[in-house]
């Protein structure tokens, strides 16, 4: 039913709301099982200015960057939540289908958090001029598509440049994001100790190269320009948030490993823009336990398997640190499907020597080039294509299952589980 | 087992990981130095970051691909230091796989779309081709000269390498693209000098590649157990003559 803010929408939004949420009703009706993004398309086939319409006058934060956009929305939004109600993505529709149905399922004063595709953000950000954007990483994710990385490095400071109402939260780490943050009037630089460099060697600003201080000393800058680090306005030290003037708010997760206190750092900064205290928005953050089935642990056939998700080898370096230590067995699974990027070769960038020591069972449609990668590692290893007989190969009680993006959501339907997510580590 | 060559262990310098390393092409280093291993000689791995000195001394030498600006970086480089025309004269082996092989010719484009100068190391030129970019699975028939079985791969790139008349293809594409510009054929071999657009890494889908490359500088090498690597060359090779089912019968057509 329309309610009372909705009423003050032009008719032809109204109109092209009302079909979208009744074919995304029939949809989930009818169980296709994608009920909210086909009407989110219906909507926007009938009113192409939906998203402007919908997002006028709502308090927005957009989350977007190659790794950690799902889980560091769903901190963001346990976040918000302290202040008041949320709307947000979390099944993970990160286009402007997905973005557009659930706006218009939800009330209008609620906040929103949603997670954006890289590609699409400076068109988001153009119709909804959010509050705030929080900008991860970007690093190379599908092989086939990898010119893109610095091409949305230079879209994203072209759009932000003509948003003056939109606060930016740039993770400093990530020299291409910090680049893009620049044009951007108002930017809370923050440091999350990110050490994965290898897509940010040539300097965005000249073209020159980017040095770091050290292995572990996050200080860079270009050798030929001024371009270098900012000063972060607040930063990750240990488990803690720092804020500049010195006040610490210990972070204290369910969700494991430096990458999540690193999401939780970046979204406890957009939290701030939008009116909540640092130390709320943490201990909101406390209560998520799994991010659309990752680090879910499930039962199969009798072996209880934790479940972990990484979609490139930024997300596998942090990904292998999660993995319990030897002997416990691990399952990986690889898929190159299109969302997963068609070429493999960057399992050639994964450190996989690290699973040394234990059984590692290579499955998936690509896990032959896994088996091989892990033969040439030195890794212990069997290819076993199915799923559940891979989980019964590992031969053990409890185990860990990694796996890339399509992998992942295979892994999860031949457990009877669904709905793994957006594409999203 | 006693090393063949004694305390001297194979020198493999990989060049520019930062700046040639996008496409999982350090794995190239892995592989050789693998295979020696196995066959109880050590390799050393030496990484060169752009800015460091190069080696003069490493019997193999390794680059991968990267984007254009990375290129131009590295070609950079290479020009100020001269180690790479050096090392082809006293017979190292190089490995150069598509932005690296681009710039080993005598021309590439550079990343503002005109011509870029490149090491002249190998007789041809590359400049932007038609069309999209070339991206997907790669069979080629390595040159029968050089005693391959069929070689396979991923190709990405948008340049096409025109070879000139000095230059030996590495062999015939039989799926896919390799340098196209309607000549047929993929990579360029000159001496020890292979230049290539086939990821995977190459050596990792190609082990015979690897030995060929690895019997120029330490001689004869015994066999190694290649069993899970032949059932994944199989899948490969299978997988793309069904998406190109013309090219099984060697009639592809591609674009001029």
């Amino acid at each position: 039913m329309m309610n009372a803010g909705r009423m003050a929408l032009p008719l032809r939004t109204r109109l092209a709301v009302l079909a979208g949420r009744t074919i995304s009703e029939v949809s989930r009706r009818a169980g296709t099982g994608e009920g909210s993004a086909v009407g989110g398309r219906v909507t926007l086939a009938l009113d192409p200015h939906a998203l402007e319409v919908l997002a006028a006058g709502r308090e927005m934060a957009l989350v977007s960057g190659t790794n950690g956009k799902t889980t560091t929305t769903r901190l963001l939004a346990a976040a918000l939540g302290t202040k008041g109600g949320v709307t947000t993505n979390s099944a993970g529709a990160n286009l402007l289908s997905g973005l557009v149905s659930t706006l218009s399922g939800s009330e209008p004063s609620a906040l929103a958090a949603f997670e954006v595709d890289e590609g699409l953000l400076p068109t988001v950000v153009e119709a909804a001029r959010p509050a705030v954007v929080a900008l991860l990483n970007l690093s190379r994710d599908q092989l086939d598509r990898i010119g893109e990385v610095r091409l949305h490095a230079e879209s994203w400071g072209r759009a932000l440049g003509s948003a003056p109402d939109t606060t930016v939260v740039a993770n400093i780490d990530d020299p291409l994001v910090a680049w893009a943050a620049r044009t951007a009037k108002e930017v809370i630089w923050v440091g999350t100790g990110q050490l994965w460099r290898s897509d940010a060697a040539a300097c965005p600003a000249c073209g020159g190269r980017i040095v770091w201080a050290g292995e572990e000393d996050t200080a860079w800058s270009c050798t030929s320009c001024d371009f270098a680090r900012p000063q972060p306005d607040l930063w990750l030290e240990g488990e803690d948030l720092v804020l500049a003037h010195g006040r610490r708010v210990p972070i204290r997760l369910q969700l494991p490993g430096w990458c999540n206190l690193a999401n939780a750092t970046v979204a406890a900064a957009a939290a701030t823009v939008l009116g909540v205290d640092p130390a709320a928005a943490v201990q909101g953050m406390a209560g998520v336990g799994t991010v659309a089935g990752r680090y879910a642990v499930v039962d199969v056939g009798g072996v209880s398997v934790r479940l972990l998700l990484a979609k490139n080898p930024a997300g596998w370096a942090e990904t292998l640190k999660l993995i319990r230590p030897p002997p416990v067995p691990v399952v990986v699974g690889i898929n190159s499907r299109v969302a997963d990027g068609r070429d493999p070769s960057w399992l050639w960038d994964v450190p996989f020597e690290a699973l040394r020591g234990r059984l590692v069972i290579a499955t998936g449609e690509r896990g032959r080039d896994l088996a091989v990668r892990l033969g040439y590692g030195e890794v212990e290893h069997r290819f076993v294509p199915d799923y559940r007989d891979a989980v019964r190969a590992a031969g053990a009680s409890a185990i860990d299952l990694a796996a890339n993006y399509t992998s992942f959501q295979d892994a999860r339907a031949a457990f009877g589980r669904t709905g793994a997510g957006p594409v999203d580590g | 087992m006693a090393d063949p060559r004694g305390t001297d262990a194979v020198s493999i310098g990989l060049l520019f990981p930062e700046l040639l390393g996008t496409y999982g092409d350090g794995g190239n280093a892995v592989v050789l130095t693998q295979r020696l291993r196995w066959r109880g000689i050590s390799a050393d791995v030496v990484e060169v970051p752009a800015g460091e000195p190069i080696p003069e001394s490493c019997d193999i030498y390794l680059m991968g691909g990267g984007e254009d600006g990375p290129q131009t970086l590295a070609v950079r480089e290479l020009q100020a230091r001269g180690v790479l025309p050096r090392a082809v004269d006293r017979g190292a082996a190089v490995l150069a796989v598509c932005a690296g092989y681009q710039l080993l010719g005598r021309e590439f484009l550079g990343p503002d779309g005109s011509p870029h100068a490149g090491l002249g190391l190998l007789d041809c030129a590359t400049t932007r081709g038609p069309g999209p970019r070339r991206v997907g699975e790669l069979v080629v028939d390595a040159d029968a000269g050089l005693g391959l079985p069929a070689l396979t791969g991923y190709e990405n790139h948008a340049g096409v390498t025109r070879l000139g008349p000095t230059a030996h293809p590495l062999g015939r594409v039989r799926v896919g693209h390799g340098n196209d510009a309607g000549q047929g054929t993929e990579g360029v071999v000159d001496g020890h000098v292979v230049g290539t657009y086939l990821h995977g890494p190459v050596l990792a889908r190609n082990p015979a590649l690897a030995d060929l490359i690895l019997e120029w500088v330490v001689g004869h090498l015994d066999p190694v157990d290649d069993t899970e690597v032949d059932a994944l060359r199989a899948e490969r090779i299978a997988t793309a003559r069904r998406s190109h089912p013309l090219s099984s019968r060697g009639v592809v057509r591609r674009r001029a």
